[in-house]
């Protein structure tokens, strides 16, 4: 069992995938990996390094073949499909490259959707929603449509629905991967002040100087975890 | 309240993902608006022309049976002799006849025979070409005639011969235009009647044609005397010109109401009429006509009519149904993103679900509500514009309606359950 303050306990946790007649193609070859709350973790490595699964496994969108996975103290890794759904509604909130806001649906309602998803009752929600969008500085657009945003702002609206079922965590997938180096920063600069409120952050990356903001860099490299570098300590 | 709310709100995102492509939804409910209308109006058009027709065979009276004359086939005269002309054809129902019916056939409570001649008929300088009806008093009891004013003719006039007549309301119009027909008298052939009394047909004039075969049954211009009068007055040998020859026939009555004593009795006496009768005329001068028996047959056909149309309506709404699931397998795959997105953000599979059917549903649902309301102007307006009799039933607008809800949920679940069934992984990384 993990202690109480690891938000993620992760134990010798593989992945395989099995290939039609092929060998089995192991992604992950037992990770170890615990975070605790508030710290902020980047994760780095090349193509193949097992680095997709990690963060599949670690936003529960996947299972691992084995080894364990505890979130917030709850066992992940053997959870039936339903049970994943709500645990990422819950406890997970996804910032991911690409925005993926519903183009359809207007700022207040994207960041309104994983409340949809909780059977929350919207109306009651509608002054915490509105005072995200005033957190990511969005306050003034909340019925336009993704389309008619900037990146680095519809970037903001990620920001500020993955916050709306208050996570235990947030799964940054390379969230200033499609934006300038200008706005990609003032995204950056607000994932750095939500970790400074107390938020846990895991954060895939590519770039260096991106990861320089976590407290902690691990590195794979072949499906285990190859180095690890302290930054900073985490705070207390 | 919540799941009332988040149902709510369900249907609302279905609306608003359709409204995304508004041409398309359009197009795709075009296919339920055209199935869901053509079930509505179809039925109501096949409706309203099985109650005409049951209408006009009601009208005929279901407790009766009627015997009318017939003129034999030609080829059947000519094997009396090579040449017919000026001879007397001698064919049809007897006096006899009428009494053996009454005598001879059980649960028989009136046997009502009728001499139809075609006489114009004068008053003053008005001439009108109508039908003179030689018949009993009993007449206005088996379903003929209603009376309006005055009396109808009595057993007295029949016994003494009376020049007396009673005369339908439409005739009293064309003939006394403007004075009271019961102070005076009219003029048929020779004989002078006086006016007894008016009398309201049952059937109205436009529904002749409905009628067909009914034809002989009154119309609006008939003029009723006693039976021994037409006798009498006419003699038993009619006499008909036309350019060039002139035909002379000899027919005792034209036509018999037989009324029967209920319904069973109907059934049972139609075969023994048939036989009796058969017995007596060695030629096929008369016909048989048992409305209860027509009745059944336009049930009948009209069950079948029914469900010809249907079946046509059903196949236009199954293709309906299948443009629907095109349409919206084709929307899955072009929001596999957003399937991907939503299932990241805490989406169940049921959710996905229902989110897609819910879209399907709406799609079929709307089209079926505006199905209705197009399914019922056009009946209307088919009235409107042909005089055609439409009558559009609850149960066809429900029917139609409940058959499209059906279609968008049996299309739509193939559809959503491929979209709950993406791996969110894979559906996240769709381009």
């Amino acid at each position: 069992m993990p202690p109480e303050s690891a938000i993620i306990q992760i134990e010798g946790v593989q992945k395989r995938y099995v290939l039609g007649g092929e060998a089995d193609v192991f992604a992950l070859r037992g990770v170890n990996l615990q975070v605790n709350r508030g710290s902020y973790l980047a994760i780095m490595g090349p193509s193949g390094s097992g680095k997709s699964t990690m963060l599949n496994i670690l936003g529960c969108l996947d299972r691992p073949t084995a080894g364990h996975y505890w979130l917030g103290g709850e066992d992940v890794s053997r959870m039936p499909d339903d049970q994943l759904s709500e645990a990422r509604g819950l406890k997970i909130g996804f910032i991911f490259q690409s925005y993926n806001l519903i183009a359809q649906l207007t700022v207040l309602e994207n960041i309104q959707v994983p409340l949809l998803y909780q059977g929350k009752d919207l109306r009651a929600y509608h002054d915490h929603c509105v005072e995200l969008a005033n957190l990511v500085g969005l306050g003034s657009r909340l019925s336009h449509r993704p389309n008619q945003l900037s990146g680095g702002q519809q970037q903001r609206v990620a920001v500020a629905r993955s916050l709306v079922n208050d996570p235990l965590m947030i799964l940054a997938d390379e969230p200033t991967g499609n934006l300038d180096s200008r706005t990609g920063l003032e995204v950056l600069e607000m994932i750095d002040r939500l970790n400074a409120g107390g938020k846990t952050i895991v954060l895939v990356t590519h770039d260096e100087r991106v990861a320089a903001r976590a407290h902690r860099v691990i590195h794979m490299k072949d499906g285990v975890i190859d180095r690890e570098i302290i930054n900073r300590p985490p705070p207390r | 309240m919540t799941r009332s709310f988040q149902f709510s709100s369900t249907v609302r995102l279905g609306i608003k993902s359709l409204m995304l492509h508004k041409l398309r939804s359009a197009l795709t409910m075009l296919g339920i608006i055209f199935g869901v209308c053509s079930v509505i109006a179809m039925l109501a058009i096949g409706e309203g022309a099985s109650y005409e027709a049951q209408e006009a065979i009601k009208r005929l009276g279901s407790n009766n049976i009627l015997i009318r004359s017939l003129k034999p086939p030609e080829q059947a005269r000519q094997q009396g002799g090579n040449n017919n002309r000026g001879m007397n054809l001698k064919y049809g129902i007897t006096y006899e006849d009428g009494s053996r019916l009454q005598a001879t056939i059980p649960g028989v409570t009136r046997v009502v025979p009728m001499r139809i001649i075609r006489e114009n008929v004068r008053f003053n300088r008005n001439e009108v070409p109508c039908q003179v009806i030689g018949t009993l008093p009993c007449y206005s009891d088996v379903g003929g005639a209603a009376l309006v004013r005055g009396r109808f003719i009595c057993d007295l006039d029949e016994l003494h011969q009376d020049n007396i007549c009673v005369i339908t309301t439409g005739l009293a119009g064309r003939l006394f235009p403007g004075a009271d027909p019961l102070l005076h008298s009219i003029k048929i052939a020779a004989f002078y009647y006086r006016v007894v009394g008016i009398v309201q047909e049952r059937s109205q004039p436009e529904q002749r044609a409905q009628a067909g075969r009914m034809e002989g049954q009154p119309i609006d211009n008939n003029v009723y005397i006693p039976l021994a009068t037409s006798r009498t007055r006419f003699g038993e040998v009619l006499f008909r010109r036309s350019a060039g020859s002139f035909e002379a026939e000899e027919v005792q009555l034209h036509q018999v109401t037989v009324q029967m004593r209920d319904l069973t009795a109907v059934e049972s006496a139609d075969p023994q009429i048939r036989t009796l009768l058969n017995h007596f005329h060695d030629q096929n001068d008369y016909e048989v006509i048992v409305p209860l028996q027509l009745l059944r047959q336009a049930e009948q056909t009209k069950r079948i009519f029914n469900i010809v149309l249907g079946s046509i309506a059903a196949i236009s709404l199954l293709v309906g149904g299948i443009g629907i699931m095109n349409i919206m397998l084709a929307t899955v795959t072009e929001r596999t993103r957003e399937i991907g997105v939503r299932r990241a953000l805490g989406a169940k599979r049921r959710d996905i679900t229902r989110q897609f059917l819910v879209e399907t549903v709406v799609l079929s649902v709307g089209g079926g509500l505006i199905g209705v309301l197009v399914g019922i102007a056009t009946p209307i307006l088919v009235s409107h514009l042909t005089d055609m009799k439409t009558i559009i039933t609850v149960s066809s607008v429900l029917l139609a309606f409940g058959i499209s809800g059906a279609v968008g949920i049996v299309f739509g679940l193939y559809p959503a359950r491929a979209a709950a069934r993406l791996d969110p992984i894979d559906a996240l990384r769709h381009e």
